[in-house]
């Protein structure tokens, strides 16, 4: 995975609540074996007509935003299925980092095994970011993961929290796998101790 | 003494393999279940990393979410291209890494949701995970259950564990009687109008209370099914008689000797007395009415009584939001539920595809026939609901009411197969989601319970099911 350390980019501003997973990649695109090439679907029913042709109201269409790579959310982002086809296409278009006053638990899990920062604040913050994103390119926001800092285009400083392990997966760009098989004897005696208690499993 | 723990501190207690000091835990998985849509990238990481699967024997493999529902659909040429390459690659996998599986073919094949408590895969106590959201369908067996993304899902294949720290508790009791034409799907989504869709998000969630110890397995299996949607990870509901009756003798469940071993463990699978809950929500059974969504969220509920209200009548974000929802619904503030005209029904998925959601939509429509020009479909969860529907003499109910009586699968709950809206359909749906374009690109979907769709297609528009009982 690659690893996330310093991000300073354009941020987008998404105030909608509720956008859920069907929205992020709608299910016509989950049929793909890969995990890649979903960004060019991203937001795809909000962001193109039916003709392919583009919605130049949406706000990754619109020429400031074309290359985000902040996304400020309206509450409870990625609600909805677990499809982790929805990070991928965030990933894939090159949004690093999603801020919100919330996220859905399973979509929230899915950003950090593929290198995407989720970024929870209160809603007063989430407006200040709101307000920066909507000033367009010239706005750049840096989110410094390390630090955990949020550092505005007006010089604004805003402290966030993230669980320290996925922190330091991220940091590193580290294989849940390989990190969980080094505790493969524990798993092993767990297993065998389960096993005897719980036969019948 | 050890302090009073609830339900789903005990299911997790049982299931720590690892816990680091920063409480990250490695929670032991019991059952994996898993479909054509989200595996195939965690197999294809397998055989890129030389790993196997640490349990087979463990993990069970069903296509359902592009499978067709129609009649020789082992006619590959029924499926687009993409979707027989995803089938194609389950068949593959399933075989090449030796789990568990139901090939379409298979009489037992269906929503991977009910085919496993069907099959006695699910079974109280356990862990039980999937690469799918609707995971949370298990927990009415007091199961800790839930939806995985791809990554986990090839972390449970390689270590059969799963990266977690533990959720807090919520307890949600539905006490009383459930009035006349009121069902589990009404209790759920009612939950969802209180809390809303963010409402559970971080905790696992317990259901009790009289009119949950009264629904069946098939009514709890509704009810813990729609947990996610009200953002929880987990739904759960303590086994009781009604639970191990349900289990007994199915095809896995615990055989002779080790059935008693299983039953006397599984009678400790309860919340003690004086047990913490972060968060408790509670409904009066005799309030909860009939209810339809009118938006595009899952929160958007209102009793079938009541008038689509006007975007003002919320606050925050939820303004934009109820403004653009119904925009894309083509609906008018103030217009009475009622008078909604819809043109399609379909009744199934893993919310409501069992045996007794038929039975209930077959009590409204008996002997009747399903209102001029609509489409109404009626998708089994399983080969099995399908057989026994046949064998009960629902499906000629059906088939003589007008309905399409269709395979098992997923079908238009999400609409990833044939099984889809057209632009600017309305369709009153069992299934779990109404977001925009979840059932077809602009279609409209109203959730709704198996009865109440059961009489929306009889007068083809929204119905107080009340009415005709």
């Amino acid at each position: 995975m690659e690893k996330f350390e310093k991000l300073q980019g354009i941020a987008a501003p998404m105030p909608l609540v509720n956008i859920d997973t069907d929205m992020i990649i709608p299910k016509v695109f989950l049929k793909s074996i890969q995990r890649t090439g979903f960004g060019v679907n991203l937001f795809d029913e909000m962001r193109y007509n039916r003709d392919g042709s583009e919605i130049p109201e949406f706000v990754l269409n619109k020429p400031q935003y074309r290359n985000a790579e902040i996304l400020i959310a309206g509450d409870n982002f990625g609600c909805g299925s677990s499809r982790e086809h929805a990070p991928w296409a965030i990933a894939d278009f090159g949004i690093k980092c999603v801020v919100s006053t919330s996220f859905a638990d399973i979509f929230f899990n899915n950003c950090f095994k593929n290198g995407i920062l989720p970024i929870v604040l209160p809603q007063e913050q989430v407006d200040v970011l709101m307000a920066d994103a909507e000033k367009g390119e010239n706005a750049r926001m840096t989110v410094d993961l390390e630090a955990q800092e949020i550092t505005t285009s007006d010089g604004d400083v805003i402290s966030f929290d993230v669980d320290e392990f996925k922190k330091h997966c991220l940091l590193e760009g580290l294989d849940d796998i390989g990190l969980t098989m080094e505790k493969k004897a524990s798993i092993d005696t767990f297993e065998a101790q389960a096993s005897a208690a719980r036969p019948w499993v | 003494m050890t302090a009073p723990k609830t339900l789903y501190d005990k299911i997790w207690d049982a299931h720590v393999a690892h816990e680091a000091d920063d409480g990250t835990c490695l929670l032991y998985i019991d059952r994996h279940l898993v479909h054509e849509v989200t595996s195939p990238q965690a197999f294809e990481g397998l055989r890129m990393a030389g790993r196997k699967v640490h349990a087979p024997d463990k993990t069970i493999a069903v296509p359902d979410h592009n499978v067709p529902t129609t009649a020789g659909r082992e006619d590959p040429a029924q499926m687009t291209e993409e979707s027989r390459i995803q089938v194609a690659a389950l068949d593959t996998n399933a075989k090449e890494f030796g789990v568990h599986y139901y090939p379409v073919s298979d009489v037992r094949q269906g929503i991977v949701h009910i085919v496993g408590p069907e099959q006695g895969w699910t079974l109280p106590g356990m862990t039980v995970v999937c690469g799918d959201s609707h995971t949370a369908t298990h927990g009415a067996f007091g199961a800790l259950a839930h939806g995985i993304g791809t990554s986990e899902v090839e972390h449970v294949l390689a270590t059969q564990t799963l990266i977690q720290k533990k959720s807090k508790n919520m307890k949600v009791e539905i006490t009383g009687k459930l009035k006349p034409g009121v069902t589990a799907k009404d209790i759920t989504l009612a939950v969802i109008g209180e809390t809303g869709t963010g409402g559970g998000t971080g905790y696992v969630i317990e259901y009790c209370g009289e009119a949950i110890r009264d629904l069946s397995m098939e009514g709890r299996m509704t009810v813990c099914n729609m947990a996610i949607e009200g953002g929880a990870r987990a739904g759960l509901i303590a086994p009781d008689e009604t639970t191990f009756e349900y289990c007994k003798g199915r095809p896995h469940a615990p055989k002779a000797g080790q059935w008693e071993q299983a039953l006397e463990y599984w009678k400790t699978l309860f919340t003690d007395e004086g047990a913490h809950f972060d968060k408790v929500v509670t409904l009066k059974g005799e309030d909860i009415q009939p209810v339809v969504t009118w938006g595009t969220s899952p929160e958007d509920v209102l009793p079938i009584t009541g008038v689509v209200p006007h975007p003002e009548d919320f606050e925050g974000g939820k303004v934009e939001a109820a403004r653009r929802s119904i925009e894309y619904m083509g609906l008018t503030p103030g217009q009475k539920l009622t008078d909604i005209e819809i043109d399609t029904v379909f009744i199934g998925s893993c919310t409501n595809g069992r045996i007794e959601d038929f039975r209930a939509v077959a009590e409204i429509v008996k002997g009747k026939k399903i209102k001029d020009g609509m489409r109404a479909m009626i998708v089994p969860g399983s080969g099995l609901v399908r057989a026994q529907a046949e064998e009960e003499g629902l499906a000629d109910v059906f088939r003589e009411a007008g309905f399409e009586w269709r395979l098992a699968g997923c079908s238009m709950c999400l609409a990833m197969n044939p099984d889809q809206l057209s632009e600017g359909e309305r369709c009153a749906a069992t299934s779990n989601r109404n977001f925009e374009g979840r059932q077809g690109y602009k279609g409209r979907t109203h959730l709704v319970s198996p009865a109440m769709a059961a009489a929306a297609a009889l007068t083809g528009r929204l119905t107080d099911v009340r009415d005709l009982i």
